[in-house]
């Protein structure tokens, strides 16, 4: 495995350094880390780096491997676009992303890549991320009717409702979910190595009260 | 007489249709018979379990990847771990490295059993399933004794695999790979040659190798479609470079062309298999290292310290350096990925699942326009869907 990364990342830095200097004004930042190269492209930016990346001879990324978003809540533009890339003629793999707010829309790269139409759909539907001029902006994996972005952060894991078969009503009725006992989310971290606790009255101390 | 306007009709396949493979809900635009556009709808068995691994610790969330493809549960665990290990910076033992080769290559063939003559009965031959589900039961055996469970194993762990294999276990393999040989070629002559399989599958469905690579096909999709490309060769893995073995290649991606790269490579497993237990090397199966592996149960009951280990390990769980990373196993499917972002505590803090079936289910649109309501089947049949991974 060791030896694997080593022959890799020769190839991997040629590939940054290639895209770096072809791509300056729409690239962001650039690192390589585990031996997997992350490039950060500016959000309209997105088509013209991705079909780079698929068309220029030193890269042929011609496979779209995944398209997925990700939740940061802290940040201004709390989401993250992934496309992880594979190229079959460099053996090699690259991840771009690209980050957006709750409002602004990405450009969808169905365009360029016939697979994104499905992973962007499922973004949309876990994570609400708008991808403009998608052809089929359609919810997939949740419910009919569903409301909500299940994977975002402040998304609750039980959900707000339960659906259950009413036999009077001789259908599924959906309802607020009801919890026989809290939902119990045990923190296991120990005090001394994650969670800062704040003791009442420790503000004293530090003359702030 | 004037002109009758004649409306396409549309159709739906599904989620209780034997031939769906689970839950698919297909909604089909017909013009008499042939298939004019065909819509997935997919996310009836959405369990939500990308939402779930980000509530648990690293080593609960091993459970989840075997009910994702539960057809081939360990080769799932296999990318979850590879990417913890890589995260980690582990290195896990020899032994634990080929154990884990081995049981990937019983699921492989697990899956394909399963896949290729569920995809016969699809198309007609009703045999075949019934003589396939005999070796899986044989081979889920094989599950069992390593683990403890016949489906859902949790039997590859970060930085190894959970226990040793009991005595006699490879001994029991090796004697059922020189028997296995018997069924492949029964298979082989009940399909293979078979008129009325070649007519339902040859040149249905056929996938180019432009097409196969714009959609994301991986796997024994895309070499079906005449691109040698396998994650066991190109980016090996756990020691896949150490072996032996060849990589099926089909001329034209059609149904009966992926039928065949799937055949061969059960012939291929099986050499893998042997491979793996006549060089499998004798030391730990897992790392040395009490901080990621749980000490043994043994040493448990007599040190404090390992004691001390054991309880933290099962409570909090071993904490993984902030980071992001993508590793990926070849699926028998094709190519599943794990995309794991931590935070360094000790919960993933976004866990996203590359599963092959996702886009292979995608292209069934392209694939089956043009074609008759049959094909359909035989076209989701030949591309092996399973839905536990699609929705996930």
């Amino acid at each position: 495995m060791s030896e694997l990364l080593s022959d890799n990342s020769a190839a991997l830095n040629d590939l940054k350094d290639l895209v770096v200097s072809q791509l300056a004004n729409e690239i962001l930042e650039s690192e390589i880390r585990y031996g997997e190269l992350t490039i950060v492209a500016k959000r309209d930016d997105i088509l013209k780096v991705l079909t780079f990346l698929r068309d220029d001879t030193g890269c042929l990324f011609k496979q779209l491997i995944d398209v997925c978003g990700a939740d940061y809540p802290e940040r201004p533009e709390r989401f993250d676009v992934v496309y992880h890339l594979l190229s079959l003629k460099h053996n090699l793999r690259i991840r771009v992303k690209v980050r957006t707010d709750e409002e602004t829309p990405v450009p969808s790269c169905v365009p360029v890549f016939s697979a994104a139409d499905w992973f962007e759909r499922e973004a949309w539907d876990m994570y609400g991320i708008f991808f403009a001029d998608h052809p089929d902006p359609r919810r997939i994996l949740t419910d009919y009717g569903f409301e909500g972005h299940p994977l975002r952060k402040d998304f609750p894991l039980t959900g707000y409702v339960e659906v259950r078969y009413d036999d009077e009503q001789k259908r599924v009725v959906y309802e607020p979910v009801k919890l026989v006992q809290d939902f119990r989310n045990f923190d296991f971290e120990s005090p001394w190595e994650g969670i800062q606790h704040v003791l009442p009255g420790d503000e004293k101390a530090e003359g702030n009260a | 007489m004037s002109e009758q306007k004649i409306k396409n009709m549309t159709m739906n396949f599904g989620p209780q249709h034997p031939a769906a493979h689970g839950v698919l809900r297909l909604v089909l635009e017909m013009d008499g018979e042939v298939v004019e556009r065909s819509d997935p709808h997919i996310g009836l068995l959405h369990r939500g379990t990308e939402k779930l691994i980000e509530y648990k610790s690293y080593i609960q969330a091993t459970p989840y990847f075997d009910r994702l493809d539960y057809v081939a549960p360990m080769n799932q665990e296999h990318a979850y771990c590879l990417a913890i290990e890589k995260l980690m910076g582990i290195e896990v033992p020899k032994r634990g490295q080929y154990i884990r080769v081995l049981y990937a290559e019983i699921g492989r063939i697990l899956n394909h059993i399963l896949n290729l003559t569920a995809f016969a009965l699809d198309v007609g031959a009703m045999t075949p399933l019934l003589w396939g589900f005999e070796e899986r039961e044989k081979l889920m055996e094989f599950y069992e004794r390593a683990c403890g469970a016949r489906l859902h194993a949790n039997y590859f762990r970060p930085g190894g695999v959970a226990a040793d294999l009991p005595a006699g276990l490879l001994e029991d393999i090796d004697a059922w790979a020189d028997q296995y040989d018997v069924f492949l070629k029964d298979f082989d002559r009940v399909l293979t040659g078979n008129r009325i399989f070649k007519q339902r599958t040859v040149d249905i469905g056929t996938v180019s190798a432009e097409e196969a690579l714009d959609w994301g096909f991986t796997g024994p999709n895309i070499r079906a479609s005449g691109l040698a490309w396998d994650l066991r060769k190109s980016q090996p893995y756990d020691s896949y470079e150490d072996f032996d073995f060849d990589i099926p290649v089909g001329k034209n991606g059609d149904c009966y062309d992926r039928f065949l790269v799937r055949f061969e490579e059960m012939w291929q497993s099986l050499k893998i298999i042997k491979q793996a237990i006549k060089n499998m090397p004798d030391g730990p199966v897992i790392v040395e290292n009490n901080k990621v592996a749980p000490p043994s149960r043994a040493e448990m009951k007599r040190s404090m310290e390992a004691l001390i280990h054991h309880f933290k390990l099962f409570t909090e769980g071993f904490h993984v350096p902030a980071g992001e990373c993508y590793a990926a196993v070849e699926a028998p499917k094709g190519e599943f990925g794990v995309y794991l972002v931590s935070d360094g505590s000790n919960r993933p803090y976004r866990c996203k699942i590359r599963a092959p079936g996702f886009p292979h289910l995608q292209g069934i649109d392209f694939m089956s326009k043009g074609h008759m309501l049959a094909d359909v089947v035989a076209n989701i049949g030949s591309l092996d869907i399973v839905f536990g991974e699609i929705d996930r």
